[in-house]
């Protein structure tokens, strides 16, 4: 399985490019004009979400930076342990919605401290893999329009968020043991 | 009416200079908050060349027709989540084409393209400053992961010497699900609640 799932992400992309390339051509499409075409909205498309990255990144730098983080979870930790969520998963949890860069460091952290196949390093993994960065997509998304208003984007993408914590607990538990 | 965007973003960063004056790491939080303005300038210099590549890789799909052919395949999926979207519109070929990135763990596509798709789909918006009913929808399906393999956590398990990197392939599924599934029912739900109270 593994061997499978290397090569496919090895391969993926490669085989990705040279198909659309390949098709173009056939299509008697002019590859390398069109393709310039599009690729000048790469620029235009990067500035536009700037002030959306320097603003988000610096509100999660600070966060992390000043203790505020470990503040919060000394805090919420004895309600947390009364649910029976392992108080190790809680920081990740609360990065991952922030940031992807972030919160993958967690992760190889928790692997290297507690093993990939312990319960914790399995949970963790399931975690990170069933969830996305929601405040950074989110805002990048609608910055790229313009939009400022989140409407319930930011409430219904948390609580997907959250829902897939708490599933991934539960359903390692159910398949792993703990 | 104040949005949560800035209470969330209002929290982390008062919360955070308050936090700093009762641990003491003031001049580390100061030092944090401009280290990452540049980081953010940085990154964003490194997302300008893969947006070039990808969106001009897309242009050629485009122009092949590849993306209408793509569309169609995953047509009744999305004509089922976006009714108000026109079946043969550049906003629904842009759209299956992020989803496709998606799915297939394309990462570094999959912006490029979402944003592609979100460029198509404001011109089919009335009100250009509030987000249409389809533009919350494929914001929040993007903020949820629906890729098949998570590869990424594969590599990183692998890496720290698992004796079984892929056994999570099958729970992160299931979870994915679980997540997905509530982050649409959860804008369906909040697109009703919306409407009723307007109508009020």
């Amino acid at each position: 399985m593994i061997v499978i799932v290397e090569v496919l992400s090895r391969f993926a992309i490669p085989v990705f490019i040279l198909f659309i390339l390949g098709y173009g051509f056939y299509k008697k499409v002019a590859v390398y004009e069109v393709f310039l075409e599009g690729a000048r909205e790469g620029f235009t498309t990067v500035i536009r979400i700037l002030p959306y990255l320097v603003a988000m990144l610096v509100a999660i730098g600070v966060f992390r930076n000043s203790g505020a983080m470990e503040l919060l979870f000394r805090f919420i930790a004895p309600l947390t342990n009364l649910l029976g969520i392992p108080a190790e998963l809680l920081p990740l949890a609360f990065m991952r919605p922030l940031s992807g860069s972030a919160s993958i460091g967690m992760l190889a952290e928790l692997l290297k401290i507690h093993g990939p196949d312990s319960y914790l390093g399995r949970t963790a993994s399931t975690m990170i893999g069933s969830t996305e960065t929601t405040l950074y997509t989110a805002s990048i998304y609608l910055g790229s329009v313009g939009i400022r208003d989140t409407r319930y984007i930011l409430i219904a993408g948390l609580l997907s968020d959250l829902i897939g914590f708490l599933s991934s607990i539960v359903i390692c538990t159910l398949i792993f043991g703990r | 009416m104040i949005h949560l965007v800035n209470i969330i973003w209002l929290i982390l960063l008062a919360g955070g200079f308050l936090a700093a004056f009762l641990t003491g790491e003031v001049e580390q939080t100061t030092q944090a908050a401009f280290d990452s303005a540049s980081y953010a300038v940085e990154l964003g210099l490194g997302l300008i060349g893969i947006y070039t590549l990808w969106l001009g890789l897309m242009r050629v799909a485009e122009k092949a027709g590849l993306i209408k052919a793509f569309s169609k395949k995953i047509a009744p999926v999305l004509r089922l989540l976006f009714p108000e979207i026109p079946a043969s519109s550049q906003a629904m070929g842009a759209m299956s084409m992020n989803i496709i990135a998606n799915v297939l763990g394309l990462g570094n596509a999959a912006t490029p393209l979402g944003l592609n798709a979100m460029k198509e789909l404001q011109k089919l918006n009335h009100n250009r400053k509030s987000p249409s009913d389809a533009i919350c929808l494929f914001s929040v399906i993007n903020t949820s992961s629906i890729q098949l393999i998570p590869a990424t956590v594969i590599a990183l398990r692998n890496a720290a010497g698992s004796a079984n990197a892929t056994e999570i392939t099958g729970t992160t599924l299931a979870a994915t699900f679980c997540a997905t599934v509530t982050g649409i029912t959860a804008v369906l739900i909040l697109r009703r609640l919306n409407r009723w109270r307007g109508k009020q």
